[in-house]
């Protein structure tokens, strides 16, 4: 059998808006591996959450077209019915804010043991042992005390323990993480960060980390992607990716970091705005408005994913002689607006 | 002299309870903080959520009623003053944390930034507008925008309208409670690169408010760090992230995410190493209460909550 857990080809989430659908997603290609972590990084508004949604299947009215392969069965035209058996049993998702994300008006273990109840048949107590051993396992103290709380009785890392315990419920094969500690304090999110990575080792999942803190990238995945306007322009191992990155907007991101530079130094800014949805540029090289210096015969006229060496993906060929200006900097600082 | 010079701040919210709503207890968001700033330098505040950071930032503005302390800001009281006398809240102007909910939806930009203005001076209508379009000019807004409304702005040029605001009556401190947040990370470098930029041109001091070390170690000069509305260290950008005494300091240095991914394992192991000390010492660093004890100066540009039994 291939190594190969999630496959996705031509992926393309549309939104409605009026009258005309709008891609947010546009002909993504992504493969995801077993044991291993792959981070899709970029902007709000750049179609990372959209993506993950799209292979969840949580979109309610967007249009999906193209192929998501789990485990080779195509989920994107699967019944609800067949959809739910996988979901929260051999794919699951961790959401970003662990408030909403979680019901207030029910306790802490009958939630997390609504999944177990829903895909295994486990009698009432041995549901109660699995649940409690799952607190434990994420590293609530006082499992027990904690069965019979309520949401707004826990901290926010606790909440995103309990998000994790849920998830794991099941033993996933396919974890998604958007965001998962946009939320949290610095200390709570080097722990939680710790603790998927501990869960990853023990259970042999996939792992898609959708993040926009390129901190987390570093310290978690062994592949990314990088997305703009609703395309991959980038991708490759971590280690490339943070040491010899090729696509502007990758090093853009990467300038941009406070830690990029010496304390009180000007940060690298990215000229212009991302633009919103309907305005999107579909044709050409979508980037290139942000880097108006570079002239128009460096773009290709339909940018693609070229494989610069194996594994590493950049699009677009504006890539080759690209250069942050000198002369741009005082404009950049203070970003056209 | 400092510029700006907070005494022993006390902030104590009262919890009412019992059938005739009697004050049962106090909540004690900031307890015994004291700072001094510089004119034209930029002082950080860290700490994690509920560490009562937010909260002394609000009591130099006059925003929560001070408890106990001294607020005194260019060699005069202005802890508890009242009526014209409070026409230093002029010179000490906050920027919000959130740009979507700090700007009213239903105002045009004119009117957003003016309103300060309004208060404090008298000008004409047309006297307003001019100035209203060269304060977004200076934040690198177009003098056009001047009739949009705020959905019509992207996050970074929203928070840029709230900095307008706050510089519109020509402020010399600004505190920013978390102003880069809820902003992406090349917005983020706008704004940040802006802030610099306006404090060199209007000899600002800042406040700065936020809990991403990061962005505190590249904008301050000073930093105080807190826990539970006390300090347990204050002292130069680099004596705290190049030697931080206190565990509590150390742990959050710890935190910070590494960018070199060949780290990893290093990084993994002193975090591991860190979080043991941090165990085995919690009751060392903090009284029966887990309260930071009082601060001990140890050099010039370094003070630390030291265990006081040592």
């Amino acid at each position: 059998m291939s190594n190969e857990l999630l496959q996705i080809k031509n992926l393309k989430t549309s939104f409605r808006i009026g009258d005309d659908y709008y891609a947010a997603v546009d002909d993504v290609h992504l493969t995801l591996n077993k044991n291993e972590t792959l981070a899709i990084v970029g902007e709000s508004g750049c179609g990372k959450s959209a993506l993950a949604f799209s292979v969840m299947g949580l979109h309610n009215r967007a249009k999906i077209e193209g192929n998501i392969l789990f485990k080779d069965q195509d989920i994107v035209n699967i019944s609800s019915n067949n959809l739910n058996k996988l979901r929260g049993k051999d794919m699951a998702m961790i959401f970003q804010d662990p408030l909403t994300a979680l019901n207030p008006l029910m306790m802490i273990g009958d939630q997390i043991g609504e999944t177990i109840f829903l895909h295994d048949n486990l009698t009432k107590d041995q549901r109660k042992a699995k649940v409690i051993d799952l607190l434990n396992k994420v590293g609530i103290p006082r499992a027990e005390h904690t069965y019979t709380q309520y949401p707004h009785e826990l901290s926010g890392g606790m909440r995103q323990r309990v998000i994790i315990a849920m998830a794991i419920a099941n033993d996933p094969e396919l974890l998604i993480a958007d965001e998962p500690t946009t939320a949290l304090d610095a200390t709570i999110q080097s722990q939680i960060l710790g603790l998927i990575n501990e869960l990853k080792q023990d259970m042999h999942a996939g792992i898609i980390l959708i993040t926009h803190d390129l901190g987390v990238v570093a310290e978690m995945a062994d592949r990314v992607a990088v997305m703009y306007a609703g395309e991959i322009v980038e991708i490759t191992d971590v280690l490339t990716l943070f040491e010899d990155p090729l696509h502007p907007y990758t090093k853009s991101l990467l300038n941009s970091m406070p830690t990029s530079v010496q304390a009180k130094e000007k940060l690298h800014v990215i000229q212009g705005i991302v633009p919103s949805l309907q305005h999107l540029p579909r044709t050409g090289c979508r980037f290139s408005a942000r880097i108006p210096w570079v002239p128009e015969s460096e773009h290709e006229e339909h940018p693609q994913l070229h494989e610069v060496r194996p594994g590493h993906f950049v699009r677009c060929t504006c890539y080759k002689s690209f250069e942050f200006p000198e002369a741009h900097k005082e404009e950049q600082r203070h970003g056209i607006s | 002299m400092a510029f700006l010079e907070i005494k022993d701040l006390k902030v104590h919210f009262p919890i009412k309870g019992g059938i005739f709503g009697r004050t049962v207890d106090h909540i004690k968001a900031v307890d015994g903080v004291s700072l001094a700033v510089e004119k034209g330098m930029t002082y950080g505040l860290v700490g994690e959520s509920g560490s009562g950071k937010t909260t002394t930032g609000r009591a130099v503005l006059g925003l929560n009623k001070v408890t106990d302390g001294k607020i005194i800001y260019n060699g005069r009281d202005i802890t508890s003053l009242r009526g014209s006398k409070l026409d230093y809240r002029k010179d000490i102007q906050m920027i919000f944390q959130d740009p979507y909910s700090s700007l009213n939806p239903k105002k045009r930009v004119l009117d957003i930034v003016s309103e300060p203005l309004k208060n404090y001076e008298k000008l004409s209508r047309q006297e307003i507008k001019k100035r209203v379009q060269e304060l977004l000019e200076l934040v690198g807004l177009s003098p056009e925008s001047i009739v949009k409304y705020p959905h019509q702005f992207s996050g970074g040029q929203r928070q840029r309208i709230g900095v307008a605001r706050a510089i519109a009556l020509k402020p010399k401190i600004i505190i920013a409670d978390e102003p880069v947040s809820a902003l992406d990370v090349s917005v983020q470098a706008q704004v940040l690169n802006f802030m610099q930029d306006i404090q060199s041109e209007l000899d600002l001091t800042y406040i700065f408010i936020s809990h991403d070390l990061g962005v505190i170690k590249h904008m301050c000069d000073h930093i105080g760090i807190m826990y539970r509305g006390r300090y347990v260290e204050e002292g130069t950008t680099e004596a705290i992230f190049n030697d931080p005494q206190h565990i509590y300091t150390k742990r959050l240095v710890a935190a910070i995410p590494d960018i070199n991914p060949r780290n990893r394992e290093k990084q993994l192991h002193f975090r591991q190493e860190v979080e043991t000390e941090y165990e085995q010492s919690y009751n060392d660093y903090f009284d029966e209460d887990g309260l930071a004890f009082q601060l001990q100066t140890i050099s010039d540009k370094h003070s630390v909550a030291l265990p006081e039994r040592s």
